[in-house]
């Protein structure tokens, strides 16, 4: 282990969350503060990409849907604005936590249904049903014109936490969600090391055995799912308050392949290293056009490759720390 | 009710466009356990290709030939040159490799005809319509399209049930293991089922070229709509890929016509199929002519 300097993943996780936690000092004392904006923006769909290696790294359901979650929260906060601003709705609804917790409630409602159909199936019939039932939520708000259609809606979010915490406020909006990152990775490392967890790793690794043991694999599995959709679709909320914009775009089925892609290159199963995957995957996305009109030419070769050769993606191909001497007596 | 008529045409037309995609695609999972996402862009490459030599040849027919044939020779570098890596990878591996290939195409078609759509028009020969009783008009190209479906799937079904290579397709299918042990070359003849189902994706793309704007993408709707067809019909059965896209394909576009009755956003039409997809997973996960287990 103690070979010269390699990196070891603890090491890693203390230097992402220090160079995110400066990243706005540092970026406004040079000037160039629109970087906090941008890296806002990357920390909202990190937590989408968190949730997905839930299922994908955890619970071996190869979700090709997810941006219908992250785009339904994303649309319940974008819809709760304009159904305030024609008075249909009071005032206080548009309070960001109300409206956030909304977002994650539609989203694990849908994913509650689409699990529960979808897991009835497995392997390579479950990708292609949550791929065509993302496709069928997109469908339906690209054909619902009143709601903006294919143009998007767009509505001034309300941007005060609370009533006291002014999420207008640059630098107080980014370590929010800075903070919610942290929060969600936490949770997921603490529920993938629980009971529950360890009985969705059982089900990905062999679900007859677990079977055989008397677990009910599909509840397990659904909750696992449902938790997943929730956690995406409290990023959508995240975003729309971020943008004050929400369009069909979110939630398009390339869209779901970008997320996997995050969780892919990042280190699947890790849980931290999507949130790797999804800041060089999206600042990738912002700042390569600059360079070359045609960068998917060699995006697309350069991720079969990485595929091909480097599956565990950055973090997952760093050794893990040492394991304390309790795990090796244990 | 002539509206009805012209729908049920569209229907059918589309369902066989379904069943050329989903017929390579079910026959390549069938035999090589693979998904391949960029099956939509074989389709896609085949329209870019056929509007192109129809506008230097002026003569459809070539020019549905010539897309057919390049197509399948990008297809015969694609499955010697990247594809066949991932046949014993996890699903996973196959689906995000299948991806990075759409990105390429994608950007390649820009990169090759530029960012405006093109288009092929309709030989002039096919291009009137009949009139037939309740006063309907059915374009000649659509039932044109109808009648070469139809037969191509009767050629696919030949093929698979009573010629040689047939056999192997279904024994490989069968006996993955077993078959390369009896002597079957399975790498030249998992090539060759990419290569046809590649063929039979640009002709897809080739004949419907004339029906829409071509343009980057225009393959994955078209794909997606298979992957339902896959779902209700079961992977690897042609014959449930035959009769799932048929019904696909009419309960599309005549679901269309439902919300327009009913007074429901139009958006509602497009649930149709996978109302219908939810049903079957419901009563046969399997799909109807499923014959493996749920996961394959």
């Amino acid at each position: 282990m103690a070979r010269g300097i390699r990196l070891q993943r603890p090491a890693v996780l203390l230097i992402l969350a220090v160079l995110l936690l400066l990243l706005p000092i540092v970026s406004n004392a040079l000037g160039m503060s629109f970087l906090t904006v941008d890296f806002r923006r990357f920390l909202i769909f990190a937590i989408a990409a968190v949730s997905l290696d839930l299922i994908l790294g955890y619970g071996g359901m190869v979700s090709f849907g997810h941006a219908a979650y992250f785009g339904l929260g994303a649309y319940t906060v974008g819809l709760a604005h304009v159904a305030i601003a024609t008075q249909q709705w009071p005032a206080w609804v548009s309070e960001p936590l109300v409206t956030w917790c909304a977002g994650a409630l539609v989203s694990a409602l849908v994913a509650l249904a689409v699990g529960a159909i979808s897991l009835r199936t497995s392997g390579v019939y479950f990708i292609m049903i949550t791929l065509a039932f993302a496709q069928l939520v997109y469908f339906i708000f690209v054909g619902l014109k009143n709601i903006g259609g294919d143009d998007g809606l767009r509505f001034v979010a309300n941007r005060q936490l609370l009533g006291m915490i002014d999420l207008g406020n640059r630098m107080v909006f980014y370590y929010l969600v800075l903070a919610i990152l942290g929060g969600v990775v936490l949770l997921c490392s603490r529920l993938t090391n629980s009971h529950f967890g360890m009985v969705v790793q059982g089900c990905r690794d062999n679900e007859p055995r677990m079977r055989a043991l008397g677990y009910e694999t599909y509840i397990y599995r659904l909750i696992c799912f449902v938790v997943a959709g929730a956690l995406a679709g409290f990023a959508g909320a995240l975003f729309a308050t971020h943008e004050s914009f929400v369009s069909v775009s979110l939630m398009h089925w390339s869209r779901s392949g970008d997320f996997i892609i995050m969780v892919l290159l990042g280190g699947i199963g890790t849980l931290y290293g999507p949130v790797f995957g999804a800041i060089a995957y999206l600042w990738l996305e912002s700042f390569l056009p600059e360079y070359s009109e045609h960068w998917m030419l060699f995006f697309g070769p350069f991720l079969i490759l990485a595929i091909l050769f480097a599956k565990q993606g950055v973090i997952g191909s760093l050794p893990p720390a040492p394991a304390s001497a309790k795990q090796r007596h244990a | 009710m002539s509206l009805l008529l012209e729908q049920l045409l569209n229907g059918l037309q589309l369902g066989l466009t379904l069943f050329l995609i989903s017929a390579g695609l079910t026959l390549v999972f069938g035999i090589m356990n693979f998904l391949n996402l960029a099956h939509g862009s074989l389709y896609m490459l085949g329209a870019f290709l056929c509007a192109t030599f129809l506008a230097k040849s002026q003569n459809f027919a070539a020019a549905v030939a010539g897309a057919v044939f390049v197509t399948m020779v990008a297809a015969f570098i694609l499955e010697r040159g990247v594809i066949r890596f991932f046949y014993h990878r996890s699903h996973l591996d196959q689906v995000i490799a299948t991806f990075g290939l759409i990105i390429f195409f994608n950007e390649f078609v820009r990169f090759v005809w530029g960012p405006v759509s093109l288009f092929a028009s309709v030989p002039p020969l096919l291009s009137g319509s009949v009139h037939v009783g309740g006063g309907a008009t059915l374009p000649v190209y659509r039932i044109v399209l109808v009648c070469v479906g139809l037969t191509t799937a009767a050629a696919i079904w030949w093929t698979v049930a009573r010629t040689r290579a047939g056999i192997l397709v279904r024994a490989v299918a069968s006996q993955p293991f077993v078959m390369p042990a009896l002597g079957v070359d399975t790498n030249s003849l998992s090539t060759a089922v990419f290569v046809a189902g590649a063929g039979l994706a640009a002709l897809a793309g080739a004949l419907t070229a004339p029906l829409y704007s071509i343009e980057a993408g225009i393959g994955e709707p078209l794909l997606i709509k298979s992957f339902v067809v896959l779902v209700i019909g079961g992977l690897g059965s042609v014959l449930g890929a035959f009769v799932a896209a048929l019904a696909v394909g009419v309960v599309d576009t005549v679901g269309r016509l439902l919300p327009g009755l009913v007074a429901l956003p139009a958006a509602f039409g497009e649930a149709a199929i996978y109302v219908l997809m939810i049903l079957v997973l419901y009563f046969r996960p399997q799909g109807l002519f499923g014959v493996r287990t749920s996961d394959g």
